[in-house]
């Protein structure tokens, strides 16, 4: 074929004069002998040395929906802005003064509530680098909303710390620095954005408004978290602020931070963990340990039992007239014993004797296959 | 398949003694004594589980701290992005490298010291978790793997292991031959593959000031899910995997056993007997005798199959009964008390 068509070629080309080149180059590509289509495999890079070894790839899965944040009450402005609200975001280690963050999830409602959610994770304290920066400035990333933008209430989940400087008279950030780590930090949960930055320290400064108008170039209507280490008034406030402008329109315009309310919320996983964490506050070197099963039933009844105590006792104060009636109280209180559910005596020992049957029917066999497979091992070794 | 050091249970002895600063480890003996974490890394990795790990999945991630003495200190840890397709130019290392950097940069810990994974229904003894804390291991003396166990935290109470893997497990994993009988020279049975390290949990006094603040503001309920009776959903699922795993391992036993038998069919005498008996003719007619050839240069002997595989399998099925013995002291427990309570109604 290929015959066929140079010689159709040759004679087009019969006027010109020709050399191999020429006709070459005018070839068609098509006339070109096609390469062999080779299938390429793809090979796996070779493992790298002192690296992390190569996970074994997962399928992908299915993101799931977001939360929705909850709805929060209509708008209150409180006037003063010396009020500080701090929350607390989480994994703040601020490299200069000794902070100590909590991570929580600060559904910050710009109107009054804030949510603050997930345990607060707080950093350990660190020791200053130079002694004169009394703050760090970091920003964090809140978990939106996907989807729908809710005007009152904003969630923290997350934040990192940012290295700065401070002076009398100016303040340096670095920057750089904060993109690359948000960078690393969206290849893990990419549905974060920055949300706004925090500081350790209980006061707001000239040079936060410096950084929060930074900051405003980064988030829409960033919010300013302060955590308070230096423990003023033998308190950690963690309080939040979002910036107004004021002041006389043309002349002298200033900023005003307006303070929001901070709650705190938790999953229920988170729940429990800072459950576990709580208990180092009680224990004389700050140190516990995880307990073992019953161990934990045990703890858990306790704790049940304190408070149907409580409530025992209040009982009896209301009924000898220590302390006044209240409905409500009341009302929570019937609800309690009638969640009580009525069961025959004769019912509840079948359910009772045929979960306590399954329950020592699956020891059985649990320990009827661990014998087995020392077995097993034995036999091998022989 | 731990030798279960028993520091997980006595909160207050065992690592009374465990802790005490001894130095370093005798040849032969673990590096690590017990582990110390803190509040953040395990509040960390809860977070990282539920936001990015929902379903079967598991979450990775890197631990970060410093060795003191024979105690490990987890002082931070990061996440590790999940594996997806589209990921493929996805540089693990440099991340890591990055996300370290720049920690070193604000002045936190640093310093690699073992990984994370959360694990479904306590499954993670696979031959990746294997090779994974064995590159760790080997370049880092002390590092631990930590298993998050999301199902067991969220009935109620944390689940948080950490593991190293035996020095004698380790030897056998530098040669990486794993034919029986170099396990069997090596004395390896399911329970010496991993071993569990005790953990407590410890918090600095800013912190402390903190989740006394949080005490007090939050308003969330207490959840009593430890007392929750339902159990069947979650022990129907473990003892479906449980079976699963049974069925894997009937099926490398029938593997193994058809190795001995081709091994045994072969090593019969058969056809040394036949060339003994045509020596013994040619003998007797005068002609020289054949050479005894040696049986295993002319048949192949059969591979012995890998025993990592069953190890590993016999290790999975040891940590599902322990775990389901566990939960069903607990169910026991609990329902034991609520029939004193109807009785008491009653």
């Amino acid at each position: 074929m290929t015959d066929v068509r140079l010689s159709q070629l040759l004679s087009a080309r019969r006027t010109q004069p020709l050399s191999l080149a020429k006709w070459r180059l005018q070839l068609p590509v098509r006339l070109l002998p096609r390469p062999p289509r080779r299938r390429v495999r793809r090979r796996l890079p070779p493992p790298r040395r002192g690296a992390l070894p190569p996970r074994p790839l997962r399928p992908r899965r299915p993101r799931r929906p977001r939360r929705r944040p909850r709805h929060c009450q209509p708008r209150s402005r409180a006037p003063s802005p010396e009020a500080a609200w701090c929350g607390c975001t989480q994994s703040c280690s601020p490299p200069s003064w000794t902070a100590s963050s909590g991570a929580t999830r600060a559904r910050r409602g710009s109107s009054g509530r804030c949510w603050v959610r997930a345990a607060a994770l707080p950093c350990p304290a660190r020791r200053s680098l130079g002694g004169s920066a009394p703050l760090s400035r970091c920003p964090f990333l809140p978990l939106p909303p996907a989807g729908t933008v809710d005007k009152h209430s904003v969630e923290v989940t997350n934040c990192f710390s940012v290295p700065h400087n401070e002076s009398e008279d100016e303040v340096a950030v670095d920057m750089e620095f904060a993109k690359n780590m948000y960078e690393l930090h969206k290849k893990v949960s990419p549905s974060e954005i920055i949300l706004g930055w925090y500081a350790t320290g209980h006061d707001i400064t000239e040079h936060s408004v410096l950084i929060h108008e930074y900051y405003s170039r980064e988030a829409h209507n960033p919010i300013h978290l302060t955590v308070d280490t230096s423990l003023q008034n033998s308190r950690m406030s963690i309080k939040a602020y979002v910036s107004a402008p004021m002041g006389v329109p043309g002349k002298t315009m200033g900023v005003m931070f307006t303070p929001l309310t901070v709650k705190y919320v938790y999953y229920d996983t988170e729940r429990i963990g800072v459950d576990l964490i709580m208990k180092t506050c009680f224990s004389p070197n700050r140190v516990i340990g995880l307990s073992s099963d019953l161990q934990q039933v045990g703890s858990a009844s306790a704790r049940i039992q304190d408070t149907l105590t409580m409530v025992l006792q209040y009982a009896e104060d209301v009924l000898s007239g220590k302390v006044a009636a209240d409905n409500t109280v009341g009302r929570f209180l019937m609800d309690l014993i009638n969640q009580v559910p009525k069961i025959s005596p004769e019912d509840f020992e079948t359910m009772l004797n045929s979960n306590i049957n399954d329950l020592l029917m699956v020891t059985y066999l649990a320990n009827l296959t661990q014998s087995q497979i020392a077995l097993n091992e034995k036999l091998l070794s022989l | 398949m731990a030798s279960r050091k028993e520091g997980s249970g006595a909160a207050g002895g065992g690592f009374g003694s465990a802790k005490g600063k001894g130095k370093a480890a005798a040849a032969g003996d673990s590096a690590v004594k017990q582990v110390q974490i803190d509040g953040l890394v395990v509040l960390k990795i809860i977070k990282h589980y539920q936001e990015e790990g929902q379903g079967n999945e598991v979450v990775q991630g890197v631990l970060l701290g410093l060795v003191v003495d024979d105690r490990l200190e987890i002082t931070n840890c990061f996440p590790f992005p999940q594996h997806t397709e589209d990921d493929a130019d996805f540089d693990e290392v440099q991340y890591q490298m990055e996300m370290m950097r720049s920690l070193r940069h604000v002045n936190i810990d640093h310093l690699h010291v073992g990984w994370y994974q959360s694990t479904y229904y306590g499954s993670f003894v696979t031959r990746a978790l294997l090779d994974s804390q064995f590159s760790y291991q080997h370049a880092i003396e002390e590092s631990v793997v930590l298993i998050y166990d999301p199902i067991k935290t969220a009935q109620g109470s944390l689940s948080l292991k950490a593991y190293r893997l035996t020095p004698k497990l380790m030897e056998v994993c530098k040669e990486k031959d794993f034919s029986p009988e170099a396990l069997k020279k090596a004395n390896i049975a399911y329970e010496n593959m991993f071993e569990e390290v005790p953990i407590v949990i410890k918090n600095s006094y800013l912190i402390n000031v903190m989740l006394w603040e949080l005490e007090k503001k939050s308003a969330v309920a207490d959840r009593h899910e430890l007392l929750s009776l339902a159990s069947s959903n979650h022990l129907g699922k473990s003892l479906q995997l449980l079976m699963d795993r049974v069925d894997e391992m009937s099926q490398d036993i029938v593997k193994y056993n058809t190795y001995l038998r081709n091994v045994s069919k072969q090593q019969q005498q058969k056809h040394q007997q036949r060339r003994q008996q045509e020596n013994i003719q040619r003998q007797s007619r005068g002609e020289p005798p054949l050479p005894e050839e040696d049986i295993n240069k002319l048949f192949k002997p059969p591979q012995p199959p890998p025993r990592m595989e069953s190890l590993l399998i016999a290790g999975q099925i040891n940590t599902y009964c322990q775990n389901i013995k566990e939960f069903n002291a607990q169910n026991l427990g609990k329902l034991f008390m609520a029939q004193a309570l109807q009785d008491y109604n009653n």
